[in-house]
């Protein structure tokens, strides 16, 4: 018997080692586009006078090591957390699937609603490619296009989920995906479009960058859904057939 | 991926596990994950909570990479 409680703080320890895999990864293939860009942004500055320095909070270096490790870990908390509850809801409610196939396709359905959708419009973007003044419209639209994301995966699930009986579960999970990837296309056309960055700045590093970010996001999601699986699995073969249910607080 | 097979074992479906159990549970989780989420994703950007620009520049590379707009 799966209990909420076990799910959300499994969901939060893998989520924080999903954290620790994001980080490597993104260490390995997002810090080098990131110092480019910062070259970049630190060229085409206003020069200071001779002898200045621009003032560093923080640096480079703690920048790229403890402070990029410390926002994946806690990002990967945050999310494991949230991904664990909506496992714990679908859980015996999507179709006739096993809890290791549930956390799959919700890890699945989590990086395209939370990830995916949302880049499809406004992607990742490395340092010197923002405009401050901006910056209120871009948090706001980011976020509805999470929801806008998250929304349309629930609804295929919803959609699919009471059409099965009558189609069948081939039929219907086509139908649910297919409105709901048409419906999303319709509001990538009309939202606003934000394209900020400066002249010069190389597309290849552009394209490297969002490529690394893209990436962060598929490993983080990746090892969530493959380990939380995997544990939930072994959880349930410990405690083969509960005789009698414990009483939940 | 799902083992396919012609006759899935019922054994392996769980059960679901009743809303009312796991409300509580997302209640917690969520305002949890929304603080945490918060600080990593947009403190010191558009609202402050802490005044200065040291969270925001601590988890700087973490914000740009996991797709948050930044400055």
């Amino acid at each position: 018997m799966l209990s909420a409680r076990t799910l959300l703080i499994r969901g939060m320890v893998v989520g924080a080692i999903a954290g620790v895999v994001a980080y490597l990864f993104a260490t390995l293939f997002g810090e080098g586009p990131i110092s480019d860009a910062i070259a970049f942004e630190e060229a085409h500055a206003a020069a200071l006078p001779a002898g200045e320095h621009e003032h560093e909070v923080v640096s480079r270096t703690v920048q790229s090591t403890i402070g990029l490790a410390t926002a994946s870990i806690i990002y990967g908390i945050a999310l494991g957390g949230l991904y664990g509850i909506a496992v714990a809801i679908a859980a015996g409610r999507v179709g006739r699937l096993s809890a290791r196939a549930t956390a799959g396709l919700v890890a699945l359905g989590g990086f395209v609603g939370v990830a995916l959708v949302p880049f499809l419009k406004y992607p990742a973007n490395p340092p010197a490619t923002g405009n401050p003044d901006t910056l209120q419209q871009r948090t706001g639209l980011y976020f509805l296009m999470i929801v806008i994301g998250v929304a349309a995966v629930l609804g295929a699930v919803l959609v699919g989920r009471s059409l099965q009986p009558r189609l069948g579960t081939w039929n219907a999970s086509t139908v649910a995906l297919v409105g709901a990837a048409v419906l999303v296309g319709a509001i990538l056309y009309v939202l606003p479009a934000v394209n900020e960055v400066p002249d010069g700045f190389s597309p290849i590093l552009l394209w490297r960058f969002r490529l690394a970010s893209l990436g962060t996001q598929a490993v983080t999601w990746a090892t969530l859904g493959l380990l939380f699986g995997y544990l939930t699995e072994r959880s349930q073969r410990r405690q083969p057939v509960p005789a009698v249910q414990p009483v939940a607080a | 991926m799902a083992t396919i097979s012609a006759a899935p074992t019922p054994a392996t479906v769980p059960v679901a596990i009743p809303l009312r159990q796991i409300l509580p549970w997302a209640a917690f989780g969520a305002v949890l994950a929304v603080v945490l989420l918060y600080f990593v994703g947009t403190e010191q950007g558009i609202t402050s909570v802490v005044s200065g620009e040291t969270v925001h520049e601590f988890v700087h590379d973490g914000r740009h990479l996991l797709g948050f707009p930044c400055h």
